[in-house]
């Protein structure tokens, strides 16, 4: 499980004399969910489309599957999914006949292909949508086409950008949901970029951080944590009490040995909670 | 060619099965069967006026009336269907952003691009050809005699001929799709790009031949004659005039020469009509011209979408 199965060298992009990408150097072993975080505009992107062969690097190299991404992009894009943000398909086009389409552009023998898209759109929950124009479809259900997408052409590795921009909680969930589960089930490796840290904390096995081009932090979150705050964390407990919070109260419980410090927190609902239990019931 | 094929027959399927296509198809359609249909219920009025030795030509090249010839018909609509088959090509994809998502399949680049490019083309040979087959259909039950060889020839050359010219407008639509990121921008300009050439073009060529060679009532022969062909040399930029020089020589087999020079000499020559050989000499350079305005035009637009950055944003 050790493979390293995606890996840049010194990847660097110059748009307009501003370095985009600036000496990147990424290493993604076999199996991982790897979170690619940043903010916006922080070259992520970019990196993704040069990995993929759809940007040619200013100098550097990526390489996939031992494969060099600019000369052989064929072979790279053979054996990856990208699902680019805010993925679009033909509108005219029905979501059946747009996975055809796709299956037919890698290959897929029609036979075969008609048993795979069964699979994937049951998988992405779009069985009974099938035959409609996906002019008519709405953001989430377009973003699990995209899924399927990238399940039909069965890759080792598959790429998200941004895969839960604009897409309601639910919606998000169940997304992250079926990245982990295919990345289990079929011995995917993912990379994932995203600026939302409650999503890449939730899935994401290793992390990079890139920042205005560069990479400034990789590993798993704990490992990048103790090194950048490199203090240990201490253990929180909650307690929650029956009674109005009384100032002697709180006194009698900084008093007990070892706590280091005692603050009062208001019981606010939590909108998330709400929410999901509202369309949990629905 | 990886991905060619799939998105060839993909883009025919489309053309074929889009609202556009049936519209202009049927307005073609009907526009052409009423030209026949006026024609040979007048024809004893022109009878005088029609070539009787390539009688089915004639339904291509005569007008009656007031209905234009079906010659004027697709020097004046071709462009705006090439222009409909290209304007929207590929900003359409990458506005609706299954750009990215075609070409991160393991296609080559430009097999979308050649792809969209031959569909095009194709839409239109399918077009044409079977309005060509009405047309003729018309003409064997109306005159109840079949097309010779050599007029038989004739109409594939005008077939070939009207391709490319409708291609050349695709192509440069395809250009502007490209070049523009709006699709309203890219149909504008595309159809700018037509008015100019089609009704500006002599305007132009007139005003500069006489900014260059003025006339006067005392212009000798010689100023005249520069005056002229300074005119010929703009208007023939022209892809419309091109293509209309083309069809009238090659469906009015006794058309010689174009400009008034060679008209001159040409009076010398007996008035019968030109051998098929003959009639593709005379147009042989409009038709290399048109040929590589319509390549030159890909050409480009196929470098800059080569070069261009594929951003889903």
């Amino acid at each position: 499980m050790d493979n390293i199965i995606l890996e840049t060298n010194q990847l660097t992009k110059i748009y307009d004399q501003t370095k985009v990408v600036d000496n990147i150097n990424l290493q993604i072993k076999e199996g991982e969910i790897f979170g690619f975080l940043g903010p916006n505009g922080s070259g992520k992107t970019t990196t993704i489309l040069m990995i993929l062969g759809l940007t040619e690097p200013t100098s550097g190299e990526a390489k996939v599957f031992g494969y060099n991404s600019t000369r052989e992009a064929l072979k790279v894009k053979r054996v990856t999914s990208y699902l680019p943000e805010n993925v679009g398909f033909y509108e005219d086009l029905t979501a059946l006949e747009n996975l055809k389409y796709i299956a037919r552009l890698n290959n897929i023998p029609d036979k075969k292909a008609n048993i795979k898209i069964e699979e994937v759109l049951g998988l992405v929950g779009l069985s009974e949508v099938v035959n409609l124009e996906v002019g008519k479809f709405s953001k989430g259900m377009k973003q699990r086409l995209g899924m399927g997408v990238v399940l039909i052409k069965e890759p080792k590795l598959a790429i998200f950008d941004e895969p839960t921009s604009g897409i309601d909680p639910k919606g998000v969930e169940e997304i992250l949901e079926l990245i982990v589960k295919m990345s289990k089930e079929q011995n995917i490796t993912v990379l994932l970029s995203s600026h939302l840290l409650y999503q890449i904390q939730k899935i994401c096995t290793q992390i990079g951080i890139i920042s205005k081009g560069r990479l400034i932090a990789q590993g798993s979150i704990n490992k990048i944590g103790q090194e950048l705050l490199k203090e240990k964390k201490e253990d929180l407990l909650e307690v929650k009490v029956s009674n109005e919070l009384t100032p002697s109260f709180i006194e009698l419980i900084k008093k007990i040995e070892g706590v280091v410090e005692v603050k009062k927190k208001s019981t606010d609902y939590s909108l998330q909670e709400i929410y999901t239990k509202y369309f949990r019931e629905e | 060619m990886s991905g060619l094929k799939v998105i060839f027959w993909k883009e025919l399927a489309d053309h074929l099965g889009s609202r556009k296509f049936l519209i202009i198809f049927i307005i073609i359609c009907f526009t052409a069967i009423s030209i026949v249909y006026m024609l040979s219920q007048n024809i004893g009025e022109y009878l005088d006026k029609l070539s009787t030795d390539y009688m089915f030509l004639n339904l291509f090249s005569f007008s009656a009336g007031s209905l234009p010839s079906f010659i004027f018909f697709v020097s004046f609509f071709g462009p705006l269907i090439g222009i409909i088959f290209g304007f929207d090509a590929i900003n359409s994809e990458r506005s609706q952003g299954s750009m990215s998502l075609v070409i991160s399949q393991p296609i080559y680049r430009d097999s979308l691009i050649n792809g969209k490019f031959l569909a095009g083309l194709a839409t239109i040979a399918i077009m044409l050809i079977s309005i060509i087959i009405v047309i003729l259909g018309l003409e064997l039950s109306v005159f109840g005699i079949a097309p010779n060889l050599e007029e038989l020839w004739r109409i594939a050359i005008f077939f070939i001929a009207s391709i490319v010219y409708i291609g050349f407008w695709m192509s440069l639509a395809l250009l502007f799709s490209i070049i523009f990121k709006q699709i309203s921008t890219s149909a504008l300009i595309s159809i700018m790009v037509w008015i100019f050439f089609t009704f500006f073009i002599y305007m132009i060529g007139n005003v500069i031949a006489d900014q260059i060679v003025p006339l006067d009532q005392n212009s000798t022969i010689e100023m005249l004659t520069k005056n002229e062909s300074i005119k010929s040399l703009i208007m023939h930029i022209s892809p419309t005039v091109l293509f209309q020089e083309i069809t009238t020589a090659i469906l009015n087999p006794s058309t010689k020469a174009f400009s008034i020079t060679s008209l001159i000499k040409a009076q010398s020559l007996l008035p019968t009509p030109l051998s098929l050989s003959q009639s593709i000499l005379v147009i042989w350079p409009q038709f290399v011209g048109l040929i590589a305005l319509m390549l030159i035009c890909f050409a480009i637009s196929y470098i800059i979408f080569m070069r261009q950055e594929i951003r889903s944003t």
